[in-house]
Parts: structure tokens; C-alpha cells; sequence
């Protein structure tokens, strides 16, 4: 989905480059929180230490794993596109930062992805997917059994959902500045139908890497956060309490950082989660019969990029090997998927103000972890 | 900066183009792409005066024309997206060759197609004569966030690393017979997908403490500090300069 | 031998190098420190032990005896369990962190991880730029700590380009050129084929600070270190000159510390 140049006209790329540095800019404060491990006021500087490296070596990784080939069937196969995976492994903002950097650097230094077009980019694959695939995993594992299958299946579900969800939003961006005068619904249904098969896909793959994670270190899943035993010591065989308020911060190498939790507040806002979920739920299914596109399997497979069987030049330095066919529109089909994509775009805004009442509040509520660091 | 991507991104070189301050090629190189982009797509003319333009850099930069096509390459899907529009698009049609083409859509194609490829060209000329270290340098002295360019630093560093650690389970993977074939195989893979992560998010967390313990306290120390003199700034900017001219022309014709 | 790299050490005493002088604080100092993890694994269980000035000290274990918990306790990475720390009389807590920091040097395992920046320049300059050294100052520090692993040439290579022994070394100037009071190196010989081991011995001996040499490469300990400390369930299980541990088999046995087939420690002639 990489735009390029000249696809959607200049004020449209300026304002989404606009609503691209504001988001980044917003990502780059919420992922020291995410991060960091520290949430007081007075060690915000502190709590930013951690963010470079660890939101670095997210970036990279989701570098890579796009370039780890899913076979799907007679040689093709897809790989993953990792926005739903990298929001609900590191959290929704760093998760937005990481596919914000990837991004930056596809577009500087394969050319993939227009420099104008950085801000429709970002905003669609980094904002969009992350925001609402999180929203929409935080949600369901609030509502469902707090179990590790419960973790599964909400990421199976984000990720489903999140694909689409940036299809109707590059959707949206194309009917307010497209350079073409293509029929809306057209585009709408073509871009939609294309990328829910994407979005199962993805849904898959995602749901089993994070279940993988989940089996070996709950710790580190961002959304699953948040149990764990009380801290107990033994000196010369006697039981001690760690000093509390003074459990290692994040630093541990074992990476078993303090839960910045947000157990305190749930309870109010789980209608309106569900609600959210439920917009979007319907918004990617919806779109899905209403398109109906019964060739989409194969586009999919091309979509999702043609394997060459050698994947040692595939693997680290061939990103051109890497990205494959997409977003070829098949317009067939009528338009009246306006509804759709105001839910969409809704949801989107509404998952935006949602997620800035909520960190604010977790602020308040998540442990005062310490300091090692000074 | 040495990822393997850079060795064939970057070629090394002593051109003009590759002395100039990273900065200004990245804005010099921006600013063109904007300038392209708010050319009318009628002004055909335009466009071709835009890739004469690349085209000197280019010769000036000593980049040889088969490696810049070969790169164009990466714009290829867009290019089969560009020629549905004729097909799909509204309005007004023309018969060509049998076929009831969109004029709309004849014209967006041109639009999308000049614009990408120029937009395309100008990027693979900014990488392919500035070192990946220096565009961090650069980015960062256009005044993008620190921490942003400190993140995309740490990528470009242990892309490899961890790229290379993908490639050694795959290696472990086969040498046990596992070749994954269709879609059950997705969960081996994807427990090495998992895998990855958690050594990723391990060795970032040991990178930090490896920081931490060189007194990294949230922000890097200041090592290196890329300045442009007058003269390189008009220098790079002669490119956007000239396709600005170009455009205004286009506009009044 | 002195070492340029290593010279003025802003401590607040300079004794006379390799003989502890008893008003002159100990490089390190650690007592009853203990540790869990949050998952409630517990690695450290009351550990005691100390370092003089100028000394070249092994700490042997077994795999998960708690060495490297220990060595992040060192510099404060890890805190909150109880116990103390201090170097060179100063203790590890919140107020001293910096500080702290500049005088423990540590040579992490890996040199991946170690070596973070682009070019072998800039990281090893991290540490003293991070410290406020600029310019002049900051480029001679970074020259003399390449020159003391012998990588002067490889200044502006990026790490990703050079072999494993050389990023090993390449790690040991990004401490050196901090200027620290004790360099703790974490399994300095793991990985290395025979003759860039030896080079980074050479390069340890040659050196003017203070080393805890964190191992199970028993010959290497023996060769470097004159002092040896066992680590071992979480405790200091011995403590003494490294020849005698070593050829004790049954406290060998104990640890679950093997010498390499045919090495026999009585045989090995004793270096500095």
C-alpha cells in the first residue's frame, strides 16, 4: 500500500503529513511511557531512556519479519505487514513509531513510497492500523476471560480488523484528494475486498506469533500486561518483602519490567470498547460481503508478494524482492459503501479521543516503578 | 554506515553530488519532489524538462542510467494501478484501439506514472549518493526529532543483526527437514516470528543497559554536527531552483 | 606501565597501583547483596566480597550461579534488593549514579549489544561525550582507547564490518575511553578462536585498572588473575589465589567447574 508521488494531490498529502507529525509527535511521548516503566512527572526524561533502544529494535524487527515469507500455497506466499502484531506486542504508540520509522526509511531509501506521500503513508499504514488494531485488542481481552487463548483471539481479530480498516481509510483519503476521477465505491470496494482477505492473512499470522510470545514471555506482550505475583525475597533463608516502590524498573535483563497496567481503570468504558468493536467488526465484514470479489484469493496471494523460492536473497537484502504486487484495483461492483467508510473513519477519530482519555489516566493509576537509572 | 542494504543502496563515489551536506540533498531532493507534484498534469512538457534535470544530476553524481532503471523497478505495482485507471475511471471516453478509454483516466495515469517514477528517481539518486550514516545526520539537522532519528539509527544498525538471526533459524529450521510448504506450516514460522521478537526486544533491552552503563541518560551526545556553507545550499538547491522555474512555466503556458 | 587512557582517575585517592594501601578504598566493595527478579526468581542470596585498587580478580561460576545479576549490580542497572555496593569508596545508589557509571566499566558479552552507534568512532566516543567531553579532549580519548586494543585503524568502520575478536576489543575502548576505576568483563574470551584470545589477553595485562573478570574459562582466569572468587547458588562460595582454587578438585567438583581436558593448574608457571 506504499503510495507513491502523485497519487493523492498536494493539500491532501500536506494536511495528512500534517496529522502524520502529530501522531508521531504524540507516539514519541506516549512511547516513553510505554517503554519507560516510569510514569512520575519529574522522571519523564528518565523514563525516555529506554524508548530509542527498545523502540529501535522493534523497528528493525518488524523490518524483518516482513521479509519472512508465509507460503500460502503453489509457490506464493505473503508476509506480514505488522502494524496489528507491533501495537499489540509493544503497544499502540511505539507500535506507531516503529511502522512510522520503517516507513521513513522505505520511503528514503528504497524509494518505496513517495516523499510527498510520506504523510498519507504513515497516516494510513502506521496511525490507522495500529490505532485501531489496538483498540480493538485491548477491548475484546477487557470483555473476554483473561486467558492466554483469549490473547490469541484478540489478536486474530485486530489484525483482521486493522488491514481493512487502513484499506477504507487510504479509501478515504483517495476520495477527498485523489488525482483520478475513479467512482468512489469502486475504489472503496475494490481496496476493501482485497484487503479483508489481506487482513485474514495477516490475522492468521499474527494471532500465531503473538500466541507464540504469549506461551514464552506473557511479560512482554504490551496488551497482556499486568499480573504477576508479589515480589518475595529469601536472605539466609528467611522471607523478605522487596522494598516496595523499589523493584527494578524495566532494566532487568530478563526484561521483566513493571506492569504499567492499566487494571485500575476499566469497568465505565467497557461499553463504549464494546461499542468500538462492534463498529468495526461490522465495518470489515460488511465490507467483505459487500464486495464479494471472488478472485480476490488469488490477488491476495499476489498481493501479498511473490516468493522467490530462494529466500537467501530475499531474506536480508532484497526489498525489492520483497514487495509485491498490490492494491491493483479490479473495480467491479457498485459503490454504496459510504456508510462503511463513515463508520470506519468514525471509529478511527473515536479510537484517537479514546486512547487519549485513557492514557491519561493510567498515567495516574499505573505503579510508581523506580529509578535505577540515577 | 555499513547495513547490507547499503551496499547496494549507496555507491561509493566522489561525485560533486556526493559531497554535498546530507541535509541539503535531503531538502534539495524534497523540495523537487513537491515541486513535481504541483505541476499541472497537462504541462507534459514539464515533466520531460523535470527528468533532463535527474538526468544532469545524475551524469553529475556519475550514477549510471542501468543501475537508476533497475531501481525504478520498486515502482512497478503502481504502474499496473496506474494503467487500470483508463479502464476504470469516469467521464468523457475515447475509443483507442478498439478499447473506450476514460480520458480522465488516461490522464490520471500520465499524472501517476510521471510523478511516481520522477518522485522514485529522485529518491534512489539522494540514496544512492548519500551514506546512510549521513542521512541520519541529515535528518537530524532538519530538525526531525531526536529520539525519531535515534530509533530509525538503531534500526538501520541491528536490521542486520536481527535479519542475519531470522536467517540462522531458517538455516536451523531446514537442517531438521522442516521446509515450510503451505499454510499449516504458519506455525513454525510464526513461533520463529515470536522467537525474533522476543530476542529482538531482549537484545534492545541489553543494547539500553549497555548505554545505560556509558552514562546514556535520554538523549545521545552530540558527536558529529553536519554544517553546509552558503555555497553547497545554492549548489543543492539549484536543482528544485531549476524544476520551480519549470513548473511556473508550466502553470502560465 | 602506565596508561595514558587510564592516568588521571579523578577518584578521590590515588594510591600507588597493584598494592592496596589500607586508607586507600577498595575499587569495590560489595556486601550482603541480594536480589530477585520480579518474576520471583531469586539470583543473589547475601554475597560479600571486595576489590583492591589495581587488582586483576576472576569471578568463576557455573552457568546461572548469578554472575550476571551480579555484574548489573555493580553499576546500579539493578537496585532494590538489599545489600550494598560502592566504588572506590563511593556508595551505588540514585545520587552517585552518574558517577558510578563512569567508574565501572562494563564489557557486556556480547559486543552487539555493546556497540550500538554506526561507527567504531562514535561508540567508542559515547561514553565520554555522554560525560560532557567535546572536541579535542573527546577525539584524543577516543585515539588513545583504540590504540590501546590495537584498533586505531578501524576508527571509522562501522562495527557491523569487523570480526567478532575485533568488536571484542572494540567494546573494551568504548570502557577504556571512560576513564574507569575497575573494567568488569563479562566472559571476555567466550567466542574468541585462540589468537584473539591471546591478543585480548595482552591487551588486559598491558593494562593500568582495576579488573573483575567475570568466567568459567578457567585457564584464562588462571592466566590473568591472581585472585579468584567462586560464585556459586547465589553466595560467595570461596575466595582465594586462583592456582589454589583451581587445583582443589573437590571445591572444583562442588561448583560444578570443569578445567579443560589435560590442563592441570600446578603445571601452569605463574604471571603477572
Amino acid at each position: 500500500m506504499h503510495v507513491p508521488d502523485g497519487f493523492i494531490n498536494a493539500p491532501t498529502s500536506a494536511v495528512t503529513g500534517v496529522v502524520a507529525a502529530g501522531a508521531v509527535a504524540v507516539s514519541l511521548r506516549g512511547a516513553r511511557r510505554e517503554l519507560g516503566g516510569t510514569s512520575r512527572a519529574g522522571e519523564a526524561e528518565r523514563g525516555g531512556e529506554r524508548t530509542a533502544p527498545l523502540a529501535g529494535l522493534v523497528a528493525a524487527f518488524i523490518f524483518a519479519v516482513q521479509m519472512l515469507n508465509f507460503p500460502v500455497a503453489a509457490g506464493t506466499s505473503g508476509h506480514l505487514l505488522g502494524g496489528a502484531l507491533a501495537a499489540i506486542l509493544v503497544g499502540p504508540y511505539t507500535g506507531v513509531l516503529c511502522v512510522s520509522v520503517v516507513l521513513l526509511m522505505q520511503g528514503i531509501l528504497f524509494a518505496d513510497g513517495g516523499l510527498t506521500a510520506l504523510g498519507v503513508n504513515i497516516t494510513d499504514m502506521a496511525i490507522v492500523t495500529t490505532v485501531v488494531a489496538y483498540a480493538v485488542f485491548r477491548g475484546l481481552v477487557k470483555v473476554l476471560p483473561r486467558t492466554r487463548r483469549s490473547v490469541t483471539v484478540s489478536s486474530f481479530v485486530a489484525a483482521l480488523v486493522s488491514v481493512p480498516a487502513a484499506a477504507l481509510a487510504f479509501t478515504f483519503l483517495y476520495w477527498i484528494g485523489g488525482t483520478t476521477d475513479v467512482a468512489i465505491g469502486k475504489v472503496a470496494t475494490a481496496m476493501i475486498g482485497v484487503h479483508v482477505l489481506i487482513g485474514i492473512g495477516e490475522a492468521v499470522i499474527t494471532a500465531l506469533t503473538v500466541g507464540a510470545v504469549v506461551a514464552v514471555r506473557p511479560d512482554l506482550v504490551h496488551g497482556a500486561r499486568g499480573l504477576g505475583p508479589r515480589l518475595k525475597l529469601r536472605v539466609n533463608g528467611e522471607l523478605v518483602d522487596a522494598p516496595s516502590g523499589n523493584t527494578p524498573s524495566g532494566t532487568t535483563p530478563s526484561g521483566t519490567g513493571p506492569a504499567p497496567a492499566p487494571v485500575a481503570a476499566r469497568s465505565h468504558r467497557k461499553v463504549w470498547i464494546t461499542g468500538l468493536v462492534a463498529s468495526l467488526v461490522l465495518a470489515g465484514f460488511v465490507s467483505f460481503y459487500a464486495s464479494a470479489n471472488p478472485d480476490g484469493l488469488e490477488k491476495v496471494a499476489s498481493d501479498k508478494g511473490i516468493d522467490e523460492k530462494a529466500e537467501e536473497h530475499a531474506s536480508a537484502d532484497s526489498p525489492l524482492a520483497d514487495y509485491g504486487v498490490e492494491d491493483i484495483t479490479d473495480a467491479r461492483v457498485s459503490g454504496g459503501l459510504a456508510g462503511v467508510i463513515g463508520v470506519g473513519v468514525t471509529v478511527v477519530a473515536g479510537s484517537a479521543v479514546f486512547w487519549a482519555v485513557r492514557r491519561r489516566r493510567s498515567d495516574d493509576a499505573s505503579p510508581s516503578s523506580t529509578e535505577t537509572t540515577r | 554506515m555499513g547495513t547490507g542494504h547499503a551496499h547496494r543502496l549507496y555507491r561509493h563515489g566522489h561525485s560533486p553530488v556526493h559531497g554535498l551536506p546530507p541535509h541539503t540533498k535531503l531538502a534539495a531532493a524534497f523540495a523537487f519532489v513537491v515541486v513535481v507534484v504541483s505541476t499541472p498534469r497537462e504541462a507534459m512538457w514539464a515533466f520531460g524538462l523535470y527528468a533532463v534535470l535527474l538526468a544532469a544530476v545524475a551524469y553529475a553524481a556519475r550514477v549510471p542510467a542501468s543501475f537508476l532503471l533497475k531501481r525504478l523497478l520498486i515502482e512497478v505495482p503502481f504502474v499496473a494501478f496506474a494503467v487500470l485507471m483508463p479502464f476504470v475511471a469516469e467521464g468523457e471516453r475515447v475509443g483507442v484501439l478498439g478499447m473506450s478509454l476514460s480520458v480522465n483516466g488516461l490522464w490520471g495515469a500520465w499524472n501517476v506514472l510521471a510523478k511516481g517514477t520522477l518522485g522514485v528517481a529522485a529518491s534512489v539518486l539522494l540514496a544512492s549518493t548519500t551514506e546512510l550514516r549521513a542521512l541520519l545526520l541529515g535528518l537530524q539537522r532538519l530538525r526531525l526529532p531526536p529520539l525519531l532519528v535515534q530509533i530509525a539509527s538503531f534500526m538501520i544498525r541491528y536490521g542486520d543483526v536481527i535479519a542475519d538471526e531470522m536467517r540462522r533459524m531458517r538455516i536451523a529450521r531446514e537442517s531438521r527437514g522442516f521446509e515450510a510448504r503451505g499454510v499449516r506450516h504458519w506455525g513454525v514460522l510464526a513461533k520463529s516470528a515470536g522467537a525474533l521478537f522476543i530476542r529482538s526486544y531482549e537484545r534492545g533491552e541489553r543494547v539500553h543497559l549497555a548505554m545505560v552503563s556509558r552514562g546514556y541518560a535520554g538523549s545521545m551526545p552530540v558527536i558529529d554536527e553536519v554544517t553546509a556553507s552558503r555555497a553547497q545550499w545554492s549548489y543543492a538547491l539549484a536543482l528544485p531552483g531549476a524544476a520551480l522555474v519549470v513548473c511556473l512555466l508550466g502553470w502560465t503556458l | 606501565m602506565t596508561d595514558p587512557a587510564t592516568g588521571p582517575v579523578t577518584g578521590p585517592v590515588t594510591g600507588p597501583v597493584g598494592d592496596p594501601v589500607s586508607d586507600v578504598p577498595a575499587s569495590l566493595d560489595v556486601s550482603g547483596l541480594a536480589f530477585a527478579y520480579p518474576d520471583g526468581h531469586q539470583a543473589l542470596f547475601g554475597v560479600d566480597f571486595s576489590v583492591a585498587r589495581g587488582e586483576r580478580v576472576a569471578l568463576l561460576g557455573p552457568n546461572g550461579a548469578g554472575k550476571t545479576t551480579l555484574v548489573l549490580h555493580l553499576n546500579g542497572i539493578l537496585t532494590g534488593g538489599t545489600g550494598t555496593v560502592a566504588v572506590a569508596g563511593l556508595p551505588v545508589d540514585r545520587r552517585n549514579m552518574a558517577e558510578v557509571r563512569r567508574r565501572v566499566g562494563i564489557v557486556f558479552q556480547d559486543p552487539d549489544d555493546q556497540l550500538f552507534m554506526p561507527t567504531v568512532r562514535e561508540d567508542v566516543a559515547f561514553g565520554p561525550a555522554a560525560a560532557g567531553v567535546k572536541g579535542a579532549e573527546l577525539e584524543a580519548r577516543v585515539d588513545r582507547a583504540l590504540e590501546l586494543v590495537g584498533m586505531a585503524d578501524f576508527k571509522d568502520r562501522p562495527p557491523h564490518h569487523l570480526s567478532f575478536g575485533q568488536r571484542r576489543r572494540v567494546a573494551v575502548a568504548t570502557v577504556l575511553a571512560m576513564e574507569p576505576e575497575i573494567l568488569v568483563l563479562d566472559e571476555p574470551s567466550s567466542n574468541l578462536d585462540p589468537a584473539s584470545r591471546r591478543e585480548l589477553a595482552d591487551i588486559l595485562r598491558a593494562l593500568d585498572v582495576t579488573v573483575l573478570m567475570v568466567t568459567h574459562d578457567l585457564p584464562y582466569a588462571l592466566e590473568l588473575c591472581s585472585r579468584a572468587l567462586i560464585l556459586s547458588d547465589g553466595v560467595i562460595a570461596a575466595d582465594g589465589p586462583t592456582a589454589h582454587l583451581l587445583a582443589d578438585d573437590e571445591l572444583m567438583r562442588a561448583h560444578r567447574l570443569e578445567l579443560p581436558f589435560g590442563f592441570d593448574p600446578r603445571s601452569v608457571p605463574a604471571r603477572g
